[in-house]
């Protein structure tokens, strides 16, 4: 599929885990050997057109997520693309220990999609957030990191995730309509940043639904005269440390915003990476506080934390004029 | 191989298995090394490389091969010992068991050129892993047998249960998980610390149960293994073992669960399987 103003309307509509389900049922008619597992999620991960179409490839485990990161991993190691899907903190956290020994220790080709990462739940509640995962999958050695920026990005992760020969942890945010930061084609690569717009003041490093968010914000920072860029972190491990080292190098003030918490996620990375280098610019982490707050609206909840184009804009107003 | 020969053949490699473990224990030194459990896998694993298990030890990593998953990784001694004796590994590999940074860590790594298919340490996660072998096998319609070793004390682990439901839901037949049921683990007997009656739990999660009293006995190991199973169910061996098999001081006692082994010891351990050399047709 070429990312055009009508593909990326419909995908946005599906939100992140129907741009999922799209793009895995596509690659899967040119690819006998992808292969879905669920914990009885299927419908809710986008997969009903899969299981309808490829029924043989459609594995449903049950309440179980242990056992199908295990099955996935075995089903790797014989030849198979297997696509693990559950929500992000069922697969970050319950089935912990089995992406760090399958997917890290043996390397296994398995690519895990945690869904409805950050505050997509809605009110569902805490138990069902994803605000730690890229804290937790990002310590596990092999694994791969991608957190796409909007549902078109989702599309193309998915992509480069089924042809990448290595374990892939996807980390899938938003809701329904996601806005839309791609409304054309371009050169999605794992491991490469996307630089959206270049700022000689400000630069905004953001993954995930941030991204959009984050295009807002620097919108509203130029009508107050400063120049403001957003660089689009798709993949948090491996960093670029390229776009990194490029940008730190003319900018006052580097910002990480992400629908995550400020411990351990692109803010973290970016962090360590920069510990070791001279001459870096102060650096905002913005992302969700480190503490568990009332359940709400993916809207409500983005504002609560602090998330909203406005308040972000506001942080980064604030600490500049700090500097 | 008639019965008889392969009766024989397994019951030579056990014994020199058994002698190799000792000897690569005593070799570790101060490093110790799970005794316990490797000794009580001894005869279920000369009956898997000795006579149930196909494979080619020139082409041994050939997709039709038969796979073994050791998802009990401590007891390794017994797994090492029995890729030697199958002629996979060479007796020089063999004793670098344990070295720093060496191919043969006190828990297997996966190393495919070594025959090693899975890493394991951490308990309950090889059986969910041997399903995912054994239903690749179907998908790709290239036949062949999946073999899951597990101990008792492991199946305290939940996610072993959570590959057993699904084992049996999904009708894997070509897959066989070995249960090492030495009725001891880490901190003492089984039936105090987390007692279960593994028969009915694993005919009630819907397996195809089978028994093996003695499980030393490479007889019953033989024909328990080559008795026709039931239609569409997995297929789970409980074999009652004896933790620290063949050498007196180690038998049920849990302080060898892992050890080191001076020489003085070894030589007592080495003189006792000896003597039980020259009876070996009593087995």
């Amino acid at each position: 599929m070429i990312i055009n103003s009508i593909n990326s309307r419909m995908l946005s509509k599906l939100g992140s885990r129907g741009a999922f389900g799209v793009a895995l049922h596509e690659i899967a008619n040119d690819n006998n050997n992808i292969i879905a597992l669920s914990a009885d999620l299927c419908n809710t991960s986008g997969l009903d057109r899969f299981r309808e179409a490829f029924a043989d490839r459609f594995i449903n485990v049950g309440i179980a997520e242990q056992n199908m990161v295990g099955i996935a991993a075995g089903l790797a190691n014989e030849g198979k693309v297997p696509f693990v899907t559950t929500f992000s903190n069922f697969l970050s956290m319950r089935a912990c220990e089995q992406i760090r020994h399958f997917l890290g220790y043996m390397k296994s080709n398995v690519k895990v999609v945690g869904l409805g990462s950050g505050f997509a739940m809605g009110m569902f509640g805490n138990t069902h957030y994803g605000v730690e995962d890229l804290a937790i999958i990002r310590a596990i050695p092999n694994v791969t990191v991608i957190s796409p920026a909007d549902s078109s990005e989702t599309f193309k992760t998915v992509q480069a995730a089924a042809l990448y020969d290595g374990p892939v942890y996807i980390r899938l945010t938003g809701t329904m309509n996601n806005p839309i930061v791609y409304k054309d084609e371009y050169d999605f690569k794992i491991g490469k940043a996307v630089k959206l717009k270049n700022g000689s003041d400000i630069n905004i490093f953001a993954a995930g639904t941030m991204v959009y968010n984050s295009v807002k914000a620097a919108e509203l920072l130029e009508n107050r005269g400063l120049s403001v860029g957003v660089t689009n972190m798709h993949t948090i491990k491996p960093i670029d440390a390229d776009v990194l080292d490029e940008i730190s190098s003319y900018s006052k003030l580097i910002v990480s915003v992400e629908e995550h918490s400020v411990v351990g996620g692109l803010g973290g990375a970016i962090a360590e990476y920069n510990s070791n280098k001279k001459n870096v610019p102060p650096h905002l982490i913005i992302g969700t506080e480190d503490k568990f707050k009332y359940a709400g609206e993916y809207k409500y909840m983005l504002e609560i934390n602090g998330l909203l184009p406005e308040q972000i804009a506001d942080k980064i107003l604030s600490r500049y004029n700090s500097i | 191989m008639t019965r008889v020969e392969a009766l024989e053949h397994c019951r030579k490699m056990a014994m020199h298995m058994r002698k190799n473990a000792l000897k690569m224990a005593l070799a570790a030194g101060n490093n110790g090394s799970h005794l316990g459990g490797g000794l009580s896998i001894i005869e279920i694993m000369a009956t898997l490389y000795g006579h149930v298990m196909n494979y080619n030890k020139n082409n041994y990593k050939s997709r039709k091969r038969d796979r073994f998953i050791l998802s009990k990784g401590h007891s390794t001694l017994g797994y090492y010992t029995a890729l030697e004796a199958a002629g996979i590994i060479s007796e020089e590999q063999l004793f670098t068991f344990e070295q720093n940074g060496g191919y043969l860590p006190g828990q297997p790594s996966m190393n495919y050129d070594m025959g090693i298919e899975y890493s394991s340490g951490s308990l309950g996660l090889g059986l969910s892993y041997g399903i995912g072998l054994a239903i690749a096998s179907r998908m790709s319609d290239c036949p062949y047998n999946v073999y899951v070793l597990l101990g008792d004390g492991e199946c305290n682990e939940g996610s072993v249960w959570e590959a057993a439901m699904f084992a049996a839901h999904n009708k894997v037949s070509n897959l066989t998980a070995i249960i090492d049921a030495n009725s001891l683990q880490s901190d003492g007997p089984t039936s105090d610390v987390l007692g279960i009656d593994l028969e009915q739990v694993w005919r009630g999660f819907g397996w195809d149960v089978r028994m093996v009293e003695d499980g030393h006995n490479i007889k019953e190991l033989i024909e328990t293994f080559e008795a026709p199973g039931i239609k569409n169910k997995p297929r789970v061996i409980i074999a009652r073992t004896v933790k620290g098999k063949g050498v007196s001081f180690m038998e049920n006692n849990n302080e060898w669960h892992h050890n080191r082994l001076t020489q003085l010891q070894y030589d007592e351990a080495l003189s006792e399987i000896s003597i039980k050399e020259v009876h070996l047709s009593d087995n």
